[in-house]
């Protein structure tokens, strides 16, 4: 595999038996010897660990020295109130351009004298660029490259870390903070992506190996790989960008409203003043002529990406596309999710899925599908 | 026991040919979550796509090695698409054949000729 990048855990992923595959320009393990069925069931009942270094991580400093000036520079990007976020604290945002589209979703942490933000491996050149266009004036913007990234995810993540960076039991779902240990700093949130409790910790690549290998020395830690770390966010209703989010859907098709706080919407303190302002704005009074929803297909065929849905089992123009789907080992059934026209969209209502030719019914349905497992 | 070029393994069995896939192509497929079999009476054509077969990561056809007609198809892969992971070349079998003259199976690869054929 010419050309493509290796986190510094790729000597450990090929010991531990991994299928490595290339995925957003890096060489990453897709499974290990267990499988993804059982790596997905595992994460859920016992404790996963990911690596997840490919992801960029930046840090966003005020040159003024007020964190508040770096929050409200990066206000001008993501429709999101970062003012408001507290120290030590983390949320959800999202990149959007000009025509209301997203650009990326991320993570944003305040960690007291500057911003930390963790953005997607496909994206993170293009975020960077974006950020030093817009925002340098204000920040210093600086790319971490000398940090690897790892998740803990699940019921037994919360002692398997506490046993290695003590404290990190206290942290609430969406915390951030710095925990000393025997490799270094760690800079630890308490979140993921797989909608079980759990961790994700930056530490510098020079001890990132034998971090990951005191975890796995851990009661119940097993490494999985990115085929089920995408079965258990979509099990958790998360969009993976690049299939259910791009620069084609705008955060009110894309059912992201949550993430787009009070004052950042019409008749806020700060309302708009983001990229594609106008269009997600009216969105948000007139609602939008599509919407991203859940849907769990009736039988146990799985209703892939690309599938189209029709309203009616046979005629008509397809109403909607699936973007993503798969088996939900932990829901013992198919799901999907995908965009469907406004007046499709509410829970309960059936539509028609054409896989292989046949038009199969599945049912609009809330998500998550299984029920997030956050320490709130 | 003889293999094609597309990972389906075929056996004599009281005058009918009974087929299935291979331990090397369930390894390929991964975990697999999905099976569908052709109606039992079908008449099929060699190549015709009689059955499919989904992983956790893609959708697979499984083409018909051979003219003939699906007379019994396995439903235990119906309930439990798992047993194609557990037992490839033994219990999860998809169908079996009536076919007009079992010699035709003389073209195919024997386990040799499999072996290094994937390799």
């Amino acid at each position: 595999m010419a050309d493509l990048n290796r986190t510094c855990l790729y000597d450990l992923h090929l010991e531990l038996g991994a299928k490595m595959v290339p995925f957003a320009g890096y060489e990453m393990p897709v499974q290990y010897p267990m499988g993804v069925l059982k790596e997905h069931l595992h994460c859920r009942t016992q404790a996963g660990l990911f690596d997840v270094s490919h992801m960029g991580q930046v840090i966003l400093r005020p040159k003024t020295g007020d964190l508040a000036d770096a929050a409200l520079a990066l206000e001008t990007l993501v429709p999101v109130d970062i003012l408001a976020l507290k120290d030590g604290r983390q949320r959800y945002a999202l990149f959007t351009n000009d025509d209301g589209g997203i650009l990326d979703d991320l993570m944003v942490a305040n960690r007291g004298d500057h911003l930390f933000l963790v953005v997607n491996a496909a994206c993170k050149a293009d975020d960077i660029a974006h950020m030093r266009a817009h925002l340098s004036d204000v920040c210093e913007i600086e790319e971490i490259t000398d940090r690897a990234l790892l998740a803990l995810q699940g019921p037994q993540a919360e002692a398997a870390l506490d046993s290695i960076a003590p404290g990190v039991a206290a942290m609430k779902f969406m915390d951030v903070a710095v925990i000393a240990s025997d490799f270094r700093d760690l800079w630890v949130s308490r979140s993921g992506y797989t909608g079980e409790d759990g961790y994700e910790i930056s530490l510098l690549a020079a001890n990132a190996e034998a971090f990951a290998r005191a975890l796995l020395a851990q009661d119940g830690v097993a490494p999985i790989g990115l085929g089920a770390r995408d079965s258990l966010r979509l099990e958790a209703g998360l969009c993976l960008y690049g299939n259910d989010i791009d620069t084609g859907t705008s955060p009110v098709e894309a059912a992201l409203e949550w993430a787009v706080q009070k004052a950042r919407r019409g008749g806020g303190a700060r309302a708009g003043g983001f990229p594609g302002d106008a269009r997600i704005l009216a969105e948000f009074d007139n609602g939008a002529s599509r919407r991203r929803v859940g849907l769990l297909p009736e039988g146990r065929a799985p209703m892939r990406a690309h599938t189209q849905l029709y309203a009616t089992a046979e005629g008509g123009e397809p109403i909607g596309e699936v973007t993503s789907g798969a088996y939900g080992p932990s829901i013992e059934a198919p799901m999907s999710m995908g965009y469907v026209a406004i007046e499709h969209s509410p829970d309960g209502v059936r539509l028609f899925g054409d896989v292989r030719g046949k038009r199969q019914p599945v049912t609009v349905s809330p998500m998550p599908f299984r029920p997030s497992t956050y320490k709130r | 026991m003889k293999f094609t070029e597309e990972h389906e393994w075929l056996r004599i069995e009281d005058d009918l040919v009974v087929v299935g896939i291979t331990e090397h192509a369930s390894e390929q497929l991964g975990d697999v979550v999905f099976v569908e079999l052709p109606e039992e009476g079908t008449e099929v054509v060699k190549d015709d796509e009689v059955a499919v077969i989904e992983s956790v990561k893609a959708a697979s056809d499984i083409l018909a090695p051979i003219d003939g007609e699906i007379v019994e198809v396995n439903s235990a892969l119906i309930a439990n698409p798992g047993l194609v992971n557990e037992d490839a070349q033994g219990d999860a079998w998809f169908f079996k054949m009536k076919i007009e003259d079992t010699s035709v199976l003389d073209d195919f690869m024997d386990e040799a000729a499999y072996k290094e054929f994937i390799e």
